[in-house]
């Protein structure tokens, strides 16, 4: 008698909905899935192994590079961990700079989930409004570190540098776009970065309510959504689930409120929690949390314009010294030579810092060993756990919700394959 | 003009009569497929175009004619002069005759349905007394090519989609034939010109009042049987990437899309006959402007009707999320099938009543 196998069908890592290279081995009844095997590791880029090799400013932009749509909360993570290590204390202006950013990033993180979320679920128009709101944030990272979306801006000790006074103009008046529709559009960034953050900050509700509008309410997506990828809170927890995962099975764990770290213990915002624990509570926990981050930029933006400051530490054994007194102060020079050249010495320990990482707890462990290299670095990345819960989460269901769960963890192959 | 055209041959002599028929039949058949398939690749056009707006981008303008940009209406042109030229891989393993086979199979009865549609009370290729029949008739023929499609790959994606695809087309046939056996009810005929004629007496007696039900069914069933969005879960994009026609290329490929664009314009033409009066004018009765050319029927009424429709097709593909399968069969089956029967009896008892 032949032995009957299960269908195996290999939702391979060539596919739109496979959100970066998931090689996913399905084994399939009919159109029930009976188990599901994720074969990661198609992403590898040896990012440990490379940090083991290089100083601690120079592996840097790696991390932006891990999870690739949020870029400045994994710096933030790695960031944290070095000044642990340092015991290096970060100007308060400079903590009001990253959180504003942290919560940049956790609105860009956002939505590119929901456009692709609901681009693989079917409503394709959402993909591109989200884009559109995209645009304006990397204008941000673009004005303050060059990049728009890797900018390698956080650095041991605060920030790269202070907010710019002008924001980059558009230019160039061609027989496609008269100096009328350019002005216009060159409207909101007459004024300083602030002002342009500002100005994204009023306009955001009213498109979040467009996208709620399209989908909240609309029984297609809720049929899709609802009941899919059902955690119970006691097994999210076994899992090890983070973030809005976590948070959309009821309980109530976020890091900013409960290990505050920078200035979030004195910034005025709520958590979200959702009660059943799938896809369509996370859904809306995220969309929640958006307009939540609205509301932390706002305060930010606030205590930003009222309190100019240094945004580094002045320890220059750690951070560069501006150019300026580099060429005319000795020692300055003396610092940065050595900085350029050899970067800083860590005193021997290990630290470990998590940050509330749009996706879940992200966090980094060094182990130094008193050079300036790391010994040791590791990345707790929040993915890699939600898609060990992958299996358990998408059995029973159809091959359509394959796709939706894949959604609903927020999946980024940077991070989970490092 | 067509009897013009046949004294004309006669007065030859020397032609047989069969030839004459016959030559006046292809000419008919011409008549009716160039402006067709023109109107097939420039729904593809149109539908870059619109969802592009409703995406806050424009959708092609690049492509023009003789180095002119006109606004990328040339992009329809390219497309099929890239398709023709494109290599036809059939995979290994495939079924080589089946294969290219199954793209005629779609294509062939969304072509031949439009032999029966009228597009004015004297312009029809052939006035059979049962041509709704015959319209539906083909369209269930439409399956095979489907079927065929995904079982000739010899590849696990297209076998699923293809699966999933003939069970929906076929569940939602039967919602749609009970759809338009409502309109033979209200009508009392299966002829398309008779029915359009039943609709005489401006726009409150058009079919779409009484039938109101049975006309939203008809349009998303019709909807359903295309595989449009949302029910394109045969060439599912993000789930089974372009489904029962994801090994073709080239020349089959565009065979089956044109067969999907063409039962489009089909179902929207057909709707636009039997519920919205097809070429009667909206302004018959009406005091002024009834009168003036508004009020005349015209074959251009019936285009705008269809326009509608079409646009509406463009408009949930850009909107609406994709159902998932088992929620399909279930709106086919549980929802749209029961709400269908209940209607005929009521339309039934209209027509007893006298009102219809």
């Amino acid at each position: 008698m032949a032995e009957i196998r299960n269908f195996t069908l290999n939702f391979g890592p060539q596919h739109p909905a496979a959100h970066g290279v998931l090689r996913l081995i399905l084994e399939m009844d009919g159109e029930m899935i009976v188990r599901a095997d994720p074969h990661i590791g198609l992403l590898h880029r040896g990012t440990e192994k490379l940090a083991e090799t290089k100083h601690y400013v120079q592996s840097l932009p790696y991390m932006d590079r891990l999870d690739y749509v949020s870029m400045m909360c994994n710096e933030h993570a790695y960031v944290m961990a070095a000044e642990k290590l340092l015991q290096l204390e970060v100007p308060i202006r400079a903590q009001y700079i990253r959180v504003m950013f942290d919560e940049i990033t956790r609105i860009l993180n956002h939505l590119l989930w929901i456009g692709a979320h609901a681009l693989d679920v079917g409503a394709m128009t959402m993909f591109i409004y989200a884009f559109r709101e995209r645009e304006d944030l990397m204008d941000c990272y673009e004005a303050v570190s060059g990049a728009r979306l890797h900018a390698a801006y956080y650095r041991p000790g605060g920030v790269y540098r202070d907010l710019p006074d002008t924001m980059p103009r558009f230019e160039g008046e061609s027989k496609w776009h008269s100096a009328d529709e350019i002005q216009a559009l060159n409207g909101n960034r007459d004024g300083s970065l602030l002002d342009f953050i500002e100005d994204f900050t009023n306009r955001f509700p009213g498109y979040v309510d467009e996208y709620e509008t399209l989908l909240t309410d609309n029984r297609i997506w809720k049929q899709r959504l609802v009941d899919v990828g059902v955690m119970s809170p006691e097994r999210a927890l076994q899992m090890g689930l983070t973030g809005p995962m976590l948070r959309g099975s009821g309980i109530e764990w976020d890091l900013r409120k409960k290990q505050p770290y920078e200035v979030y213990d004195r910034l005025d915002f709520d958590i979200p929690v959702g009660t059943n624990g799938d896809s369509y509570d996370r859904y809306l926990v995220r969309m929640e949390e958006m307009r939540q981050s609205n509301r932390i930029i706002k305060q930010c933006i606030e205590w930003l314009r009222h309190n100019p400051g240094p945004v580094m530490a002045e320890n220059h054994k750690v951070t560069p010294p501006s150019r300026l007194q580099m060429k005319e102060d000795m020692e300055a020079l003396i610092h940065h030579f050595k900085l350029a050249s050899e970067g800083f010495m860590v005193p021997e320990g290990e630290a470990y810092a998590a940050v509330e990482h749009p996706k879940g707890e992200f966090g980094i462990y060094f182990l130094s060993d008193g050079a300036n290299k790391p010994y040791r670095m590791k990345i707790r990345a929040p993915g890699f756990a939600h898609l060990a819960a992958m299996d358990e989460m998408v059995r029973g269901h159809m091959l359509a919700d394959v796709v939706t769960v894949i959604g609903t963890q927020d999946i980024v192959f940077g991070e989970i394959d490092r | 003009m067509f009897d013009a055209i046949e004294n004309w041959m006669q007065g030859f002599g020397w032609l047989p009569d069969g030839l004459i028929t016959f030559s006046v039949i292809m000419l008919k058949i011409v008549l009716l497929l160039a402006p067709l398939m023109t109107a097939v690749a420039y729904l593809t056009y149109a539908e870059r175009k619109v969802i592009g707006m409703m995406q806050v981008r424009l959708g092609p303008n690049r492509v023009g004619l003789f180095g002119y940009r006109i606004w990328g209406l040339g992009q329809p042109l390219a497309d099929a002069v890239k398709l023709m030229f494109k290599e036809i891989i059939v995979p290994s393993g495939a079924n080589k005759g089946l294969f290219l086979f199954a793209p005629v199979l779609a294509m062939a009865p969304a072509l031949a349905a439009w032999a029966v549609v009228p597009f004015g009370s004297e312009m029809v290729i052939a006035d059979v007394n049962a041509s709704l029949l015959y319209v539906l008739a083909l369209t269930s023929i439409g399956v095979y090519g489907i079927i065929i499609a995904g079982w000739a790959s010899n590849s696990k994606y297209p076998f699923i989609s293809a699966m999933r695809a003939a069970a929906q087309i076929v569940s939602y046939e039967i919602a749609m034939g009970f759809a338009l056996v409502g309109v033979i009810l209200a009508a009392g005929s299966l002829n398309l010109g008779q029915i359009v004629a039943g609709q005489e007496g401006g726009i409150l007696s058009w079919y779409w009042l009484p039938l109101l039900p049975l006309f939203v069914i008809y349009f998303i069933s019709g909807v359903a049987e295309t595989n449009r969005a949302p029910f394109d879960v045969a060439e599912g994009e993000s789930e089974i990437v372009a489904g029962f026609h994801v090994e073709y290329s080239g020349m089959p490929f565009a065979v089956f899309f044109l067969a999907e664009y063409a039962n489009m314009i089909l179902i929207s033409l057909l709707a636009a006959l039997m519920f919205l009066g097809g070429w009667l004018s909206p302004f018959q009765g009406v005091p002024v402007l009834g009168d003036t050319f508004l009020g005349q029927d015209s074959i251009l009424w019936l285009f705008a009707k269809t326009s509608i429709f079409l646009f509406l097709y463009l408009w949930f593909r850009a909107t609406f999320p994709r159902y998932r399968y088992d929620q399909i069969m279930r709106l086919g089956w549980k929802v749209f099938i029961p709400i269908t029967i209940v209607w005929l009896l009521v339309v039934a008892l209209m027509v007893l009543a006298g009102w219809l």
